[in-house]
């Protein structure tokens, strides 16, 4: 007869097995839908180019070295592929001044939700995500024609004469930048308020009582305290603006491109896979760094706070 | 000249909300707080003694009044920049900081230079007897030394008047002990104003050296602990602090200060009447169980009252009887010291007599 532990661990290890029996589809769309394709980009990008797209089975490093060298036509010899490099940079300062603009547009926002009074914050909350109800792409195209020539701003202006001819806003770094911070505010607000949501607002009250001006007390206290909504939200705003492909296709109308429509040009236009593939998970191992950065921060944080 | 007072308010109201959901949190209050006092703001949950407290801080705003601080005007100041400092219920000590770093903070945003932050830091972490916790986490302190850290952060920069939001209410029995003697040693060796709040009555009497008790937003009673027990003016404040009976009767005259007062169940009482009141008609006199002894109710010349024992309750050092009255209504708590090997002098269901204390009796105003 088995004692009364082994019972329970028998009873302990079927509970596990049945768990894992209920994430069995997760886990099979994981591995199919997520796993499966990176692989295949993964195997693609060390393979040559077909002449109509596809790939043809030959093993090669072109695909990699193209990321960031180009090779001459004539000679065959190797350089730096400016266009490639300035594409790289733009989209790793777009998508950081991005992060800097949400942060500095959420912060405020989340602070005001989070000091309502309960019963309204839902309220606020509600209204921070009513521009997910309506796709991303006609939210875009509403951008577009408020900024282009002809459209609304420069209607106005050109109508009371404060103008003389249409300001070119719409194609330019601003335009992207402006479609980005509107797609991705919310997505900094969100873990902003719910780390500011936890802050005990007595330790304000505590820093004011201990002679810390407004300011001392939003830079000693609050934001030391709502670091990690800080770095949940940059995070989240920070990656997927790196591969952003909408807002820069529309916005930037294909003459400013980002990391995300370069690589979409690759299998398109380009018909070169390989390289499309490389890009795609150079832009993966950029992720990839700015999470571990994450990571570390976030731990030194835990440990500090244990 | 005469001493300015540390803290003085003045008519001070505060309302919160508008219209018809309006409320005074505090209520036309005004007390002179003197230098170096031990004063504390005793009353129920609601009363309006911590808005009080949180509007000598600064955390609100007055919407009528002044408050004083050494004769100036503080009413609008913000609170980073009135010389006073808290120490909270909760503490509120900063998580992210060590317990120096917690302590220093204060100094440090009032520019003050490094050498003299730590050399004040130390000094404050031997006053509280904390050195050797000085590097830790406020998270990886105990509750009672939490409860000092936010003291000695509180104290660090010599403020003007130190304000205690119920600091003693999370602390166990011993431990609460403990910290009023600590607060006692603290307040006299550092000589600054201290401002109390508590609902605690017992805490208010040992630890303040003038007390004002508050209900409903209005300050009912200013004195010292002696004359808040023994001479209640109010009857909330008969009721609040300690446990009193109240008989009714009518006044049938007064001299110098004493009201003969005809009660229907004890006949006639002499009882002293509050300062600056004029006693006429009915009234109520209360009077404290342990200023009345239980007597044979066959001696009439030494007992006033007589009733039926309901109720003996045995205290260790006291016993408590619940006796009622002739009336059929009042009921009358007395309470005796127990003597060494004394036994019960009369059981539950006894007729019993009730003889009264001179001067034991007092009328109140309302």
């Amino acid at each position: 007869m088995p004692d009364a532990a082994g019972t329970i661990e028998a009873e302990k290890s079927r509970d596990i097995r049945k768990r894992w029996l209920l994430s069995l589809p997760a886990l099979l769309i994981i591995l199919l839908a997520a796993s499966g394709p990176l692989l295949i980009v993964l195997v693609y990008s060390f393979l040559t180019p077909g002449p109509y797209g596809d790939v043809q089975w030959l093993p090669s490093l072109e695909g990699w070295i193209s990321v960031v060298m180009e090779k001459d036509i004539f000679d065959g010899t190797f350089s730096i592929a400016d266009a490639h490099v300035s594409i790289f940079v733009r989209s790793v300062v777009l998508s950081l001044v991005t992060t800097i603009l949400t942060l500095l547009a959420g912060f405020p926002t989340a602070y005001f939700i989070a000091t309502r009074p309960e019963r309204t914050r839902e309220l606020w909350l509600f209204l921070i995500t009513i521009p997910f109800w309506t796709n991303l792409l006609i939210r875009t195209f509403a951008i577009l024609e408020i900024i282009r020539n002809e459209g609304l701003i420069n209607g106005l202006l050109l109508k009371f004469d404060l103008i003389s001819g249409p300001i070119q806003m719409l194609f330019t770094d601003g335009a992207i930048l402006t479609g980005m911070v509107y797609v991705y505010l919310p997505l900094m607000v969100l873990p902003l308020y719910a780390s500011m949501e936890k802050l005990d607002f007595r330790l304000v009250e505590a820093g004011y009582d201990l002679y810390a001006t407004p300011f001392k007390v939003l830079r000693k206290i609050v934001i030391p305290l709502v670091k990690p909504g800080i770095i949940a939200g940059s995070i989240l705003v920070f990656i997927p603006a790196l591969g952003a492909y909408v807002t820069p296709s529309i916005l930037g109308g294909g003459k400013n491109l980002m990391l995300g429509n370069l690589i979409e040009l690759q299998f398109g236009q380009g018909r070169n896979w390989p390289l499309g593939s490389a890009l795609s998970i150079t832009l993966m191992l950029i992720v990839m760094v700015a999470l571990l950065a994450y990571v570390r921060n976030a731990g030194s944080q835990g440990s500090r706070h244990g | 000249m005469a001493e300015l007072n540390a803290i003085e308010i003045r008519n001070v109201s505060k309302i919160f909300g508008f219209g018809e959901f309006a409320f005074a949190a505090v209520d036309k209050a005004s007390v002179s707080i003197r230098q170096n006092e031990f004063f504390t703001l005793l009353g129920p949950s609601g009363c309006g003694k911590t808005t009080l407290l949180r509007l000598i801080a600064g955390f609100e705003f007055p919407t009528s009044g002044d408050i004083m601080l050494n004769g100036e005007n503080i009413a609008a100041m913000p609170p980073f920049k009135r010389p006073v400092n808290t120490v909270f219920q909760s503490y509120a000590l900063f998580p992210h900081m060590t317990v120096a770093d917690n302590i220093g903070f204060g100094l440090t945003m009032l520019g003050r230079p490094k050498q003299e932050v730590r050399d004040r830091v130390a000094a404050m972490l031997r006053l509280v007897r904390m050195e050797a916790l000085a590097g830790r986490r406020t998270s990886q302190i105990s509750g009672g030394q939490q409860q000092r850290v936010a003291l000695a952060r509180a104290l660090a920069p010599q403020p003007k008047v130190l304000l205690l939001d119920e600091p003693l209410s999370a602390l166990d029995y011993k431990l609460r002990k403990d910290m009023q003697i600590e607060l006692k040693r603290l307040q006299a060796e550092t000589g600054i104003t201290f401002i109390f709040v508590t609902h605690d009555q017992e805490e208010a009497l040992t630890m303040s050296d003038r007390i004002a008790v508050m209900s409903s937003g209005k300050i009912l009673q200013v004195g010292n602990p002696r004359e808040i027990y023994d001479a209640p003016t109010d009857r909330f404040v008969a009721d609040f602090i300690g446990e009193t009976n109240f008989l009714k009767g009518r006044i049938k005259s007064v001299a110098d200060g004493v009201a003969d007062v005809d009660t229907p169940v004890a006949g006639r009482i002499s009882a002293t009447v509050p300062q600056d009141f004029h006693a006429e008609g009915e009234v109520t006199v209360v009077l404290r169980p342990e200023h009345a002894m239980l007597c044979p109710p066959d001696q009439p010349a030494a007992c006033q009252m007589t009733g039926t024992l309901e109720n003996v309750v045995y205290f260790g050092t006291d016993t408590h009887y619940h006796v009622r009255l002739s009336d059929g209504e009042t009921l009358f708590t007395l309470r005796e010291q127990n003597k060494p090997l004394q036994s019960a002098r009369f059981a539950e269901g006894d007729r019993v007599g009730i003889a009264l204390e001179a001067n034991a009796a007092r009328v109140l105003r309302n």
